[in-house]
């Protein structure tokens, strides 16, 4: 009943988390806030599996259901990108010379 | 399968590898603050690829609701991160995660609504990543909610509690498995109506006794959940792609959530199910000595001139500061003082915000350059040499009882060390207690002087009274 294709995902499901643990534990405390919102953004992946329930063959429910998914991903990522983005730029070593 | 079909399989795997380096590449490069633009961008690129390549896929038969479901979530995450106000930022990300883990679970319940229509039996590790999906998805999305109510103060922040709380909790966990477990064997698609209700009741259960002071840890942990309730969802739509993405931001989560317990010396547990800041520990504090302790009260003129002498400063910004969205005023401020010659430095407790380095965000956006805010470590050592410590909505993380009084329920966690200066001020509404509804020591010692107003006037009084001086 179980494959040697899960325990290849089982595999992958580990040594990302062993990658993503390593990459993230040199963050300084100064990016924490867009690291989060980042990720928030990157977590938003789950939009692949959005557009295939919402775009296969199915009944009415499962449309809907598909398309509320596309929906709230499709927010997570694009917000969590744009706002990450926003609060970058203001990370600056000197100041501006002037501000408007 | 044709040979056309099985190359765009092949193309679309080899695009989601392209993806997964990018993702990680981009995680890299967020860690440095040089390089952290271009990082995020990198991630932005590769979820771009990855769902350009997704809508190739041949499962795919009808785009008119795909291309709907993109254009509006694409207007309204826009439109809500560029509204969005830094100090709100917390919120913002918590109702975030909340929409990933509600994604999540959609895309859950749509794969088993698929598979159960199908005479086939759903292998049993399938059926299990979609359970998860939906537990996982569902306690996101009604726990960042209920963070979000907190955050905003339309709910109570302080720990809401009722009699049996606990076993009310593990009665609904319960319900949950015990559903799961029959929804499951009999692939029953109407018992995940219960289940998902179920799951956001948990949610709820779970993040509404936790405490405001908290919500930095909650948030860190609902944002490693919104990432595993996406693996989970890859693992039961055999999607690669998001099993990585999922994990790295399920471990970054982690991360931060560990970062968070360490900077209160507390353990997760303790987060999670100890409410603290709760009635029957926040009584303790002022009253114990026997009447009200004395303090003094500075005036801005006293305050001005005492900064405008000192040779180092330390400024402490913390939720008071944001609240009263003073960053620009403080920054002003410590511009007057260092044209006068005066250093000034900015010393930042991990959870001086209301999530994992909000003041940090709130300060750059005042373009505070990032060399000048120090961490609890960096700064420790220098405030015996600091002349004048200046507190701005600050309060338990400056409060000496985490060091030295072994009854104080902050006993232990790690405080910036603000009464070593020579002097300090503390800029504070009133008297009241903080977050976590404890008196603090440091406004009663010799060297400390208050000065009440909200954290934005107060400074604007400053600045005045600096400028009449020069």
């Amino acid at each position: 009943m179980i494959d040697s294709g899960l325990l290849d995902q089982i595999y992958i499901f580990v040594l990302a988390i062993f990658v993503g643990y390593v990459l993230i534990t040199k963050v300084p405390p100064t990016l924490h806030t867009p690291l989060m919102s980042g990720a928030n953004a990157v977590s938003g992946i789950v939009i692949l599996g959005a557009l295939i329930v919402a775009g296969r063959e199915g009944g009415v429910t499962a449309t809907v259901l598909g398309f509320l998914a596309v929906v709230l991903a499709m927010i997570n990522v694009v917000g969590g990108f744009v706002v990450t983005d926003r609060m970058l730029q203001m990370f600056r070593k000197e100041p501006r010379n002037k501000r408007s | 399968m044709n040979t056309s079909s099985f190359d765009i399989a092949f193309a679309i795997k080899v695009a989601y590898l392209v993806s997964a380096v990018l993702f990680i590449i981009g995680l890299k490069l967020l860690g440095s603050a040089a390089t952290a633009r271009n990082g995020n961008r990198v991630s932005a690129a590769g979820m771009l690829l990855a769902i350009v390549v997704t809508l190739l896929d041949r499962q795919i038969v009808t785009f008119p609701v795909i291309i709907a479901g993109l254009v509006v979530g694409t207007a309204l995450g826009a439109v809500m991160a560029r509204m969005v106000k830094m100090t709100a930022m917390p919120q913002f990300v918590a109702a975030f995660n909340g929409f990933g883990g509600a994604a999540s679970a959609l895309v859950a319940i749509d794969e088993f609504m698929k598979l159960a229509e199908s005479p086939a039996d759903i292998p049993i590790d399938i059926e299990i990543s979609i359970v998860l999906g939906v537990i996982i998805g569902w306690i996101t999305l009604s726990g960042s909610l209920i963070a979000f109510g907190k955050l905003q103060e339309v709910i109570s922040t302080k720990p809401v509690q009722f009699p049996f709380q606990k076993v009310v909790s593990g009665v609904v966990a319960i319900a949950i498995l015990a559903m799961a477990v029959v929804a499951l064997i009999m692939d029953n698609v109407p018992l995940f109506i219960g289940l998902s209700i179920a799951c956001l009741l948990l949610g709820v259960l779970l993040v509404i006794p936790i405490g405001g002071a908290d919500m930095p840890v909650v948030i860190s942990l609902l944002n490693s959940y919104s990432g595993l309730a996406a693996a989970a969802a890859g693992f039961a739509l055999n999607n690669v792609l998001l099993i990585v993405a999922g994990s790295l931001v399920g471990a970054s989560g982690i991360i931060l959530t560990q970062v968070m317990t360490k900077a209160m010396n507390r353990s997760l547990l303790n987060v999670l199910f100890g409410a603290f800041g709760a009635a029957a520990t926040g009584g303790k504090g002022a009253q114990a000595a026997g009447g009200p302790k004395a303090y003094r009260e500075a005036t801005p003129e006293d305050a001005a001139i005492a900064l405008a002498y000192a040779q180092r400063a330390v400024f402490v910004p913390g939720y008071g500061l944001a609240v009263a969205r003073a960053q620009h005023q403080i920054k002003e401020l410590a511009t007057m003082m260092e044209n006068r010659g005066v250093d000034v430095k900015y010393a930042i407790h991990p959870v001086a915000g209301r999530m994992p380095g909000h003041m940090n965000v709130l300060l750059a956006e005042a373009d505070v350059p990032y060399d000048k805010l120090y961490d609890l470590d960096q700064i420790n050592d220098k405030f015996e040499d600091t002349d004048i410590v200046l507190v701005v909505g600050a309060n338990d993380v400056v409060n000496p009882a985490a060091r030295d009084n072994p009854g104080s329920p902050i006993y232990g966690m790690p405080v910036l060390n603000v009464d070593k200066a020579k002097q300090v001020i503390v800029m504070k509404r009133s008297m009241n207690p903080g977050f976590a509804g404890l008196d603090n020591d440091l406004f009663y010692k010799p060297n400390s002087v208050m000065l009440f107003g909200d954290a934005q006037a107060s400074l604007v009084k400053l600045i005045t009274e600096m400028k009449a001086l020069s």
